[in-house]
C-alpha cells in the first residue's frame, strides 16, 4: 500500500497524494474529534473535519492555559499561612 | 551463501526493503506500531508517569517575577514534560523542545542579531495569497501543531492525531493534580491522614 502516485488532480489542490490516503487519514482524525464523533453522521466533509480539528486543538490549548493558571495560583498560595498552603507545601516542596 | 546485496542495498529489492523503509520514514504508515498513532497517550500508565514528572517539575520551578510569569512557567513546564515523554518520536514534541532552546539562544543573541540581519523580515512575505478554503484550513492546522508547518498532508494528519491524544492526556493529568491540590482543604477537614503516603 505504498501508492504515492499523483492521482489526485484537482480535488485537494497542490498535494500529490492519492485521495484514498487522504480520505483514510481524515476518517481517522474524525474519530478523535468529539464534536464529530458524537454527531454520528457518516458524511462529514474533509473541510469540516479540518475545521473541527483546529477548533478542538484550540480548545485543548485553552484548557491547558486555564489549568496552568489555577496551578500557578495554588503554587503562589503556598506563601500564605492557611492550612491548605501548608499541605500543598508538604506535598510539593 | 549470503547475498549482501539484499541486506545492504534496499534499492535493488523493494519488497525486502518494505520493513526498512518504514523506519526511514515512508510517508504512509504501513503499521501503527512504530509510527505515532496516539494510543500510548491514552493509557493510565502514561498519565501517571506524566503526572509524577510534572509534579516533580513544579517542585523545582524558579520563583516567578510576576503572576503572568508564574502561569508561563507552569505552562512551559507542562509542555516540556509532555514533549519529553514523547521520547523524540514525534515532530511536534521535538519542535517544542527545540523551540525552548532557540528561544534561549535568541534572547542571548538579540543584541548582536538586530544589527547584522537586515533580511530578517524577508522570510515571511506579507503577500496575501488567497488559497482555496481547504488549503487554508490545512495551513491553520499546521500552525496549531508545533513544528508541522511544512509537512505534507498525511504526515501532518498523523502528527495531529498523536498531538491531540497527548493534549487530552495533558489536560486530564493537570486537572487531576489541580483537583488534588484544590481538594486539600476538604481532605484536611475530614481528618487529613489519607493524604500522607
Amino acid at each position: 500500500m505504498s501508492s504515492r502516485r499523483s492521482r489526485s488532480r484537482q480535488s485537494s489542490g497542490a498535494s500529490r497524494i492519492s485521495d484514498d490516503q487522504i480520505a483514510d487519514l481524515v476518517s481517522r482524525l474524525q474519530q478523535l474529534i468529539p464534536e464529530i464523533r458524537n454527531r454520528r453522521s457518516d458524511k462529514v466533509s474533509a473541510s469540516k473535519v479540518l475545521q473541527e480539528t483546529c477548533n478542538y486543538i484550540r480548545s485543548l490549548h485553552r484548557e491547558v492555559d486555564d489549568l496552568s493558571d489555577r496551578l500557578s495560583e495554588l503554587l503562589e498560595s503556598t506563601d500564605s499561612d492557611s492550612a491548605q498552603a501548608a499541605i500543598i507545601r508538604s506535598l510539593l516542596m | 551463501m549470503v547475498e549482501p546485496s539484499v541486506i545492504s542495498n534496499p534499492d535493488t529489492n523493494p519488497n525486502a526493503s518494505r520493513k526498512k523503509r518504514r523506519k526511514i520514514g515512508s510517508d504512509y504508515p504501513n503499521g501503527a506500531a512504530a509510527e505515532p498513532c496516539g494510543n500510548r497517550w491514552r493509557t493510565e500508565t502514561e498519565q501517571q508517569i506524566y503526572s509524577s514528572k510534572l509534579v516533580d517539575a513544579l517542585r523545582h520551578l524558579r520563583r516567578p517575577d510576576s503572576a503572568d510569569a508564574a502561569v508561563r512557567t507552569v505552562r512551559d513546564a507542562a509542555d516540556r514534560v509532555l514533549a519529553v515523554s514523547a521520547k523524540g518520536r514525534t515532530r511536534w514534541s521535538r519542535a517544542i523542545l527545540a523551540r525552548r532552546l532557540s528561544l534561549r539562544l535568541s534572547q542571548i543573541r538579540k543584541k548582536h542579531k538586530r544589527a547584522a540581519r537586515p533580511d530578517a523580515g524577508l522570510k515571511k512575505p506579507a503577500v496575501q495569497k488567497k488559497l482555496p478554503p481547504l488549503q487554508r484550513k490545512v495551513r491553520a492546522l499546521s500552525r496549531l501543531v508545533p513544528g508541522c508547518q511544512k509537512l505534507s498532508l498525511p504526515n501532518l494528519l498523523e502528527e495531529t492525531t498523536d498531538y491531540i491524544a497527548a493534549l487530552e492526556m495533558q489536560v486530564k493529568a493537570m486537572a487531576y493534580i489541580t483537583g488534588i491540590l484544590n481538594g486539600v482543604p476538604a481532605a484536611a477537614a475530614a481528618g487529613g491522614g489519607s493524604l500522607a503516603d
